[in-house]
């Protein structure tokens, strides 16, 4: 199974809505995806925002691939902000209890508000 | 089968059932073994949720495998077997790679925030009993049990 990725630019940054499995075969897509979008955003960027409503399956590759991108947003002075958690991606948050680590948002508009 | 509830099985005194796949140990076919064993743990009685938490659990110990038994090796097997009880779910994974030392696994510390090193952790989490056995010439087998809380009444 594969993921899709999709990459929009908007004000704040870039959203990137990710769709399918992200798991051990696919985590290193998401990853050289997010890579684009630091070299794309650079200096001035304030937030990545990723949308996982379609995410169906998340694995632990998945949370390391999302703490690495935390990680240099926080080192560039941008926010990563995660939003529509699907119930597979929940449970993965649920149980590597990092839920209060990341920024989570109900939807999209909530996601981008103050920014 | 109710859409958000537990599974229910048709035979009360049910015997038990054995399920066996094998694949390559390619990452590409997690996939296969999460399709499988999804449907076998909501029959045997779990909800959508806790099937759902057993599965992501298999599958990390399935990534495991790729990683530190086979070093990434994709031509090798992985045999699962799930075989369902009256009252606990137990599950075996097989890899003919290189054993662990199981002195040395332990699910890292939650506070630790950093990528990586989450499976053991979710194994530990999410079933009773996690077992390694490397007393055969070659490989390990890795026995993962749960409890079955029944609807019907039988923990």
């Amino acid at each position: 199974m594969k993921v899709e990725i999709v990459t929009e630019k908007i004000d704040a940054g870039f959203l990137l809505k990710l769709k399918g499995d992200v798991d051990m075969n696919t985590s290193s897509d998401v990853r050289s995806a997010l890579a684009e979008v630091f070299k794309q955003g650079s200096s001035g960027m304030k937030a990545i925002l990723i949308d996982l409503s379609q995410v169906r399956y998340m694995d632990s590759s998945g949370i390391a691939t999302l703490v690495e991108v935390m990680q240099n947003c926080m080192k560039k002075g941008a926010r990563l902000r995660l939003f529509e958690l699907s119930p597979p991606v929940r449970d993965v948050f649920e149980l590597a209890r990092l839920a209060s680590v990341f920024e989570i948002f109900a939807n999209r508009n909530e996601a981008v508000s103050g920014l | 089968m109710t859409d958000e509830g537990r599974g229910t099985r048709d035979d009360i005194n049910h015997q038990t059932e054995t399920v066996t796949l094998t694949v390559p140990s390619h990452p590409k076919y997690l996939y296969v073994i999460r399709s499988a064993l999804y449907p076998v743990v909501v029959d045997a009685g779990f909800s959508k949720k806790e099937a759902r938490r057993i599965v992501l659990a298999v599958d990390e110990a399935c990534s495991n495998i790729i990683k530190y038994a086979y070093e990434g090796d994709h031509s090798k097997l992985i045999a699962l077997n799930v075989i369902v009880e009256k009252t606990k779910l137990v599950i075996e994974l097989k890899d003919s790679g290189k054993k662990p030392d199981v002195s040395k696994i332990n699910p890292r510390k939650l506070d630790d925030i950093r990528p990586g090193g989450l499976g053991t952790h979710f194994m530990a989490e999410v079933f009773d009993n996690v077992r390694y056995n490397t007393s055969g010439d070659a490989g390990t087998i890795l026995t993962l049990e749960k409890r079955i809380h029944d609807v019907r009444g039988s923990v």
